[in-house]
């Protein structure tokens, strides 16, 4: 204490004010460039895809099968899977979800099993997601004998995005004001009536949000779906969930791994394709949000 | 009557649906909270909860049961001592060592990459940002953590390969290096936003109090700032290694095929999720050691994330309790 007030006072203390601000604005700028360079990659990457797969972009590409030939292979059978995959991860996932997220938060007593579902949650959700392939292929595909069909996929896929659909959902829950349970409550509510009435609609946004990002999630997931065996060479249109399919993201990663350029720029193609489909995704998230939230009661 | 038609519980009902409601005889006496109705739906919506439970044990069992019986062909000693992985040739050898530090070698340089990166990216964020650019910032990473990691293999085997291969010789087609800082590209975005979130939840009035006794911008950034998120941003390394051990598609598409024990990022190696998916895409038969080395590989895989994954858990939790 004593040196400090001396130091302190003494004539030939400086507070060097001019090198610390100069480390600073350097420090500074470095922190920026950093940042800067995460928009760059994003940028290059958007800008790579573009110029090698536009050219291969066209109505023929989008409404062909695929082939041997790079000048005559399509995506047909592959955008048509994924939005199979899609709708029926989403028919799967959504209500179970959201169904245990609403037991979780309103009538889950806060024991030691809470906390232990809680736990194991959060875990599932940093399971790499091969591992869930590993479950779909001895489970779903082989214990269950449903093959390589789109229903194993489906369901694999929706057991990999519940724990985002639950924990979005719950984080959902919890920022609706509990004044408005208790009101209701008041008013001689049942439990059930509070929630579909109250608490789901208020909480919509929220679940929206967490739904379509799960969604888009499990669109652009390729590994859980090479391991049940999704082909990448479907000369067909699924017709029931049982049968056979490809998705978007298996056919990019079988035409990246071929060595001829041309099945490259095809893959580049197909990740446009795939990329603008998350888009319209991402920004249907972002405009149910601020619609919702418009009238949002507070 | 009057009386129990005022407590009629049907809240959801506009006014007009209201009126046209016969009036009902309600029975008071019946506890419609703990009626068959409200009791099922409690019963359902529970079930629900109970499923994420059964995953992990349906997990767990088939790790175990198929793990189990890879041990009755392979020694414990075999696999964790020999260095040849070789389930594909005439003279098979399971020594997960090529495995695992391929898988390391990928998870080390995705971490140099990441890391740094990532940390001065939240830093910025957080402290330097203009408001304005702010809301520009974030929404431009949660982009760049959208992309498919599938469009990340394509980016790392088409574009930052044949780029590297002009600057550092001897690079193989398929390598470690390329694969390594596409992964950590695709795991910046999550240490920079779990970080960011670490360093918004230190008190301000921690930040104020060094500014009134004179301290610069970047002297309270890195002396009380980070030091005092430092759980929560260590937890974001290790949530984001732990992504980079599991990541697939990338290391399937740029780093190769061959599992050879090496530490040379120029070389071609297999991680232990590329293994997995290599084994499945060909047509194994079930049953056969080939088949249950796959599950053997996932476990340990398994274990190694689950690791972390609570080890951050536990970091964050002691770090919410803090403040």
């Amino acid at each position: 204490m004593q040196t400090t007030e001396t130091s302190f006072q003494s004539p030939d203390f400086s507070e060097r004010l001019q090198s610390r601000h100069r480390l600073g604005l350097i420090l500074g700028t470095i922190f920026f460039l950093a940042t800067l360079f995460s928009i760059i990659v994003l940028v290059t990457l958007i800008v790579d895809i573009l110029v090698s797969g536009l050219p291969w972009l066209d109505w023929d590409f989008l409404t062909s099968y695929p082939s041997r030939r790079p000048q005559a292979a399509g995506i047909k059978s592959a955008i048509v899977g994924s939005l199979w995959m899609m709708v029926l991860t989403a028919l799967i996932a959504v209500p179970v979800g959201i169904a245990s997220a609403v037991y979780l938060e309103e009538y889950a007593p806060r024991n030691r099993f809470f906390h232990l579902v809680q736990v194991n949650i959060a875990n599932l959700a940093g399971v790499p997601s091969v591992i869930y392939g590993i479950l779909g292929l001895a489970f779903f595909v082989r214990y269950l004998s449903l093959g390589r069909s789109l229903l194993a996929g489906a369901l694999t896929m929706g057991l990999l995005i519940l724990p985002v659909i639950i924990i979005s959902t719950q984080e959902a829950l919890r920022s609706v004001p509990q004044g408005i349970r208790e009101s209701a409550y008041a008013l001689g509510a049942t439990r059930s009536q509070v929630i579909w009435s109250h608490l789901l609609p208020i909480a919509a946004p929220g679940i929206l949000t967490g739904v379509i990002l799960s969604l888009s999630r499990a669109i652009g997931e390729t590994a859980p779906l090479i391991m049940i065996g999704a082909l990448s060479f479907v000369a067909f249109l699924p017709g029931s969930v049982l049968d056979e399919f490809t998705v978007l993201p298996i056919q990019i990663f079988d035409w990246t791994a071929r060595p001829q350029a041309d099945f490259r720029s095809l893959a580049a193609g197909a990740i446009i394709v795939l990329m603008i489909i998350l888009m319209i995704m991402n920004l249907t998230a972002i405009l149910l949000r601020n619609y919702f939230e418009k009238y949002r009661p507070r | 009557m009057d009386l129990a038609q005022q407590q009629n519980p049907l809240v959801s009902m506009e006014p007009d649906q209201l009126e046209r409601t016969p009036p009902v005889d309600l029975d008071l006496t019946e506890n419609i909270y703990r009626s068959p109705r409200e009791r099922f739906i409690a019963f359902l919506l529970g079930a629900c909860a109970i499923i994420s439970i059964l995953t992990t044990l349906a997990i767990a069992a088939i790790l175990v049961y198929e793990t189990a019986r890879f041990f009755t062909d392979v020694s414990l000693t075999e696999f964790f001592t020999e260095t040849r992985w070789t389930p594909q040739f005439l003279e098979k050898h399971f020594g997960i060592w090529p495995l695992v530090t391929g898988t390391l070698l990928i998870t080390i340089i995705a971490a140099v990459v990441a890391i740094p990166l990532g940390l001065a990216s939240a830093i910025y964020i957080s402290e330097y940002a203009p408001s304005r650019l702010r809301t520009w910032l974030k929404p431009g990473l949660e982009l760049l953590a959208g992309v498919p990691t599938v469009v990340y293999g394509y980016f790392a085997l088409t574009f930052v390969t044949p780029i590297l291969q002009g600057i550092v010789p001897g690079l193989n087609i398929y390598n470690a290096l390329s694969a390594g800082i596409v992964v950590g590209i695709m795991i910046i975005p999550m240490v920079a936003s779990l970080s960011e979130d670490a360093l918004r939840a230190v008190p301000r009035s921690m930040a104020e109090g060094a500014y009134a006794l004179g301290a610069t911008k970047i002297e309270v950034t890195l002396r009380i700032l980070v030091p005092g998120a430092l759980s929560g941003i260590i937890a974001s390394f290790i949530l984001a290694i732990s992504r980079a051990v599991g990541e697939t598609m990338i290391v399937t598409l740029a780093a190769g095929s061959t599992p050879v024990l090496t530490l040379d990022p120029r070389a071609s190696v297999q991680t232990m999720t590329a293994y997995i998916v290599q084994i499945s895409m060909g047509d194994v038969a079930q049953g056969t050691v080939v088949y249950q080395s796959i599950f053997a590989v996932a476990m340990l895989l398994f274990l190694m994330t689950l690791a972390m994954n609570l080890a951050a858990t536990a970091l964050i939790r002691r770090f919410q309790e803090r403040y």
